[in-house]
């Protein structure tokens, strides 16, 4: 690599020697590996050790080439820092050894005996093909490399579409294009997934939401599927190995170190397609485990500081996984800041959605603080200052903050009360038309005082029943993941529609795509931001496992052949999507009142029954209906449609009464659940003006505007 | 280790011909003799018929010579690709910046008109 242009620096000669290698005192910003003339520089922190040792290997060499102890003055406070000169940091791995004490009720834990790897790096080795079964005896497993961070990202940058417009696809990487039926040519891959980039932008999505793609180990998973004896993965990942490294095992050019630039590359062919890109981050635990688990790099770098630790040195465990991260301590805030601000200055990312997030509100003793500093850092952090934040505001020990997550008015959350509610009222539990109402709103009742963004509406996500599964299984069937049906959740709020599974039943199955189309009809016409499972909108199964986490098969994969196979719900959801772009009025940022705030003789709101007007609250009612009035969208910045949706979770049909609309406008029909669908702006007049006949189990979706009027 | 170098004069194009592998050891000495083709409104094709395998390094020489060029408003045109660094090329995103062509003698042509 040429470094002539500016060799010119002073700094660019060594100054001392180690063995055959020249060095100098390092730059102890920024932390880990980085390229400087000449050599490279590595920095890294530890507070408890007392020596620190920088280990070489060449590319894929089981022993070390070189250990160089930093000399006593390449240390400030308590960082590490030495350029090294004459590297080919193409051929390099590396690593640090710490020697310091093993006293685990002080909280140490340094073994002189492993090879750590970097916190920092920027490219990890040692998994760089998905699954392959790595040497177990080897001295260090996730083997950290040197980056370029040049790559060449034109005039690209964060897309930042206001959150109230964003449509959400959740999907994993590898299951993505994995199924043979994906016909891309590197499956599995961030390669692979640009190739699907046209299927994003006909369905109609603005934000992919990536299961994790920092460094894990796929194969950190110890069990096996009980009937086929075949080997069971981590295939979701949500253990990390190494923050700053993009996982090698998802790029097609793992093998030669450039999943970097390929998934740099993906995000930036997803921007030009109008597509952002939020990731869903893993900082309330590592792939370190327990006491029994492995040191990896921070257990053996300083264990007291990056884990919560009991009174006698033991690992809290508030993550359900064996360790917690010690978030709010200064050191570790420190690192999750500089971590996100990396995906977002190097590999332009919209967004990050938290894994279990109330974690990272609780001080170092686990109790939940009232205004935790990392939260309020990320919140107001420049770098981050358009990033959406969104919380999984809940975690494994019962810390439960869906609508008090501290937001500092910018972040958003996981709406969990919103998916039980609509769950629960399209299978027809009675009791539920209110909340329903709220849900639909916004919940304003959980989000009062922040915009309707706070809330990321869902039915479905990765974690739980496929959209097809909810309506196929009142059970889950988890037997595949080998714990004996006992993992995943039991409160599942699902109805089967009248046969547990496959049904050969015709009734049956149109009665799930019906029960299908209005739980979507419901999500993309409510305000707040929609999220949908991938594959949902082609009827994807999981037969009936509802936590897939360790599933690296047909179960999870999504099958392209149902791209064909369900085209007529697929093209339904397209058109719902469609819709929802084209009606300002679903997407305002304020919660709706229920008050004219424009003089449009209507509510920005107003809720109907059977009856217009006349919503049945009761605990017997399973019919709502809301209208919001077009002259209100977006604060009444822009105009309109009228926009009715009526929900009939009903064994009965109804006949609606439908409302009024000003002089000169008619109803047209969108979409009915049971019936059709019309591409948005096409849709045809009503017969009857004032009525409308919902079959059972059936939503439909209105639109008021002038009559005779073809387009929007 | 280095990349041997060929070149000719063609139709108004240099044809500059390349052999072995661009890595990090062989990038640094390859840019140079590249960079040396490159003058003022010069249309050169690198032929990497004879290249088995390019690194992340050798992506990037490529790239950083085709930023000289178009400082210079040279063209460059890679011919010849192996369908792996074809792939790789295209899966890092490297390919986009480049004019690629499929055929010398069919490139030879356009540029001799």
């Amino acid at each position: 690599m040429s470094t002539q242009d500016i060799r010119e620096r002073i700094d660019a000669f060594p100054t001392h020697r180690i063995g055959p290698y020249r060095v100098r005192a390092g730059r102890p910003f920024p932390y880990g590996a980085t390229p400087v003339p000449g050599g490279v520089n590595f920095s890294v922190y530890s507070d408890g050790a007392d020596t620190m040792s920088l280990v070489l290997f060449e590319r894929g060499a089981t022993q070390p080439s070189a250990e160089l102890e930093f000399p006593p003055e390449f240390r400030t406070g308590s960082v590490y820092a030495m350029t090294v000169f004459g590297l080919d940091a193409e051929n390099l791995e590396y690593g640090f050894r710490a020697d310091g004490p093993f006293d685990p009720e002080r909280g140490d834990r340094f073994d002189a005996g492993k090879v750590l790897s970097d916190p920092y790096a920027r490219l990890i080795s040692g998994r760089a093909v998905w699954g392959r079964e790595p040497d177990w005896d080897n001295v260090y497993h996730y083997r950290a490399q040197v980056l370029n961070d040049d790559f060449d990202w034109g005039g690209d940058r964060p897309l930042r579409i206001p959150a109230e417009d964003l449509v959400i696809y959740e999907t994993h990487v590898r299951g993505f294009t994995r199924h043979p039926s994906s016909k891309v040519s590197a499956p599995g891959t961030y390669a692979g997934m640009r190739e699907k980039i046209p299927y994003l932008q006909e369905l109609g999505v603005n934000c992919l939401e990536l299961l994790p793609v920092f460094e894990f180990d796929e194969l950190d998973n110890p069990r096996t599927d009980p009937v086929t004896g075949e080997r069971l993965y981590n295939y979701w990942g949500y253990n990390t190995v190494s923050f700053f490294a993009p996982k090698a095992g998802y790029a097609a050019t793992g093998p030669f170190g450039m999943q970097a630039d390929e998934f740099k590359s993906l995000v930036k062919e997803l921007h030009k397609a109008g597509i952002e890109v939020i990731l869903d981050v893993v900082f309330n635990h590592t792939a370190e485990g327990n006491e029994q688990g492995p040191t990896i790099s921070f257990r053996g770098l300083d264990n007291a500081t990056y884990y919560m630790l009991t009174p006698r040195g033991e690992y809290y465990n508030f993550s359900g996984t064996g360790n917690t991260v010690n978030c709010n301590h200064p050191v570790v805030r420190d690192f999750v800041l500089s971590c996100l601000r990396h995906w977002v200055a190097e590999y332009h990312i919209d967004g990050f959605r938290f894994d279990l997030a109330a974690i990272l509100d609780r001080a170092p003793d686990g109790t939940p603080l009232p205004n935790p500093p990392l939260l309020e850092q990320l919140a107001h952090d420049p770098i981050l200052r358009h990033t959406k934040l969104i919380a999984e505001a809940w975690d494994a020990a019962g810390l439960y903050q869906v609508g008090n997550f501290p937001n500092y008015g910018r972040w958003s959350e996981w709406n969990g009360k919103y998916r039980d509610t609509v769950r629960r009222f399209v299978k027809g539990e009675p009791g539920l038309v209110g909340e329903l109402a709220t849900r639909m709103a916004g919940s304003p009742d959980l989000y009062q005082g922040r915009t309707s963004s706070a809330s990321v509406n869902f039915i479905t996500a990765h974690d739980g029943f496929s959209l097809a599964d909810l309506v196929s299984y009142n059970d889950k069937h988890n037997e595949a993941n080998g714990e004996n049906n006992n993992d995943g959740a039991n409160d599942n709020n699902s109805w089967n529609c009248g046969e547990e599974g496959p049904s050969a039943s015709s009734h049956i199955r149109r009665l799930r795509v019906r029960q299908m189309k209005n739980l979507l009809t419901i999500l993309l016409t409510s305000q707040g931001i929609p999220m949908i499972l991938a594959g949902d909108e082609v009827g994807r199964t999981q037969l009936g496992n509802n936590n897939t986490y360790c599933q690296d098969n047909e179960l999870s994969w999504f099958d392209w052949g149902l791209v064909e196979a369900h085209a007529e719900l697929l093209r339904f959801v397209t058109l719902l999507i469609a819709f929802r772009h084209a009606h300002p009025v679903l997407r305002s940022s304020d919660h709706p009142t229920g008050t004219d705030r424009v003089g449009s003789g209507y509510p920005d709101v107003s809720w109907h029954g059977v009856r217009a007007w006349a919503p049945d609250w009761a605990d017997h009612g399973r019919v709502l209906a809301m209208m919001r009035c077009g002259r209100h969208a977006k604060g009444g910045s822009v105009d309109d449609d009228h926009v009715y949706v009526a929900v009939n979770a009903h064994w009965e049909a109804h006949d609606l009464e439908l409302p009024a609309l000003p002089h000169g406008q008619r109803w047209h029909l969108f979409a009915d659940t049971g019936a059709a669908v019309h591409p948005p702006g096409a849709e045809p007049e009503l017969q009857h003006p004032g009525r409308y006949h919902l079959g059972p189990h059936s939503a439909v979706v209105l639109v008021g505007r002038a009559a005779h009027q073809t387009s929007a | 280790m280095t990349v041997k170098v060929s070149s000719q004069v063609l139709a108004g194009a240099t044809v500059v011909a390349l052999e072995g592998e661009i890595n990090s050891t062989t990038s640094g000495g390859l840019q140079s003799q590249l960079l040396s083709f490159i003058g003022r409104g010069s249309v050169v094709l690198i032929d990497l018929t004879g290249i088995s395998y390019i690194s992340s390094a050798g992506l990037r020489t490529l790239l950083i010579v085709h930023r000289h060029a178009q400082q210079w408003d040279a063209e460059i045109t890679l011919v010849g690709l192996s369908e792996e660094v074809s792939f790789v090329m295209s899966a890092t995103g490297f390919l986009d910046f480049f004019r690629i062509a499929e055929d010398l003698d069919a490139e030879l042509e356009r540029a001799g008109r």
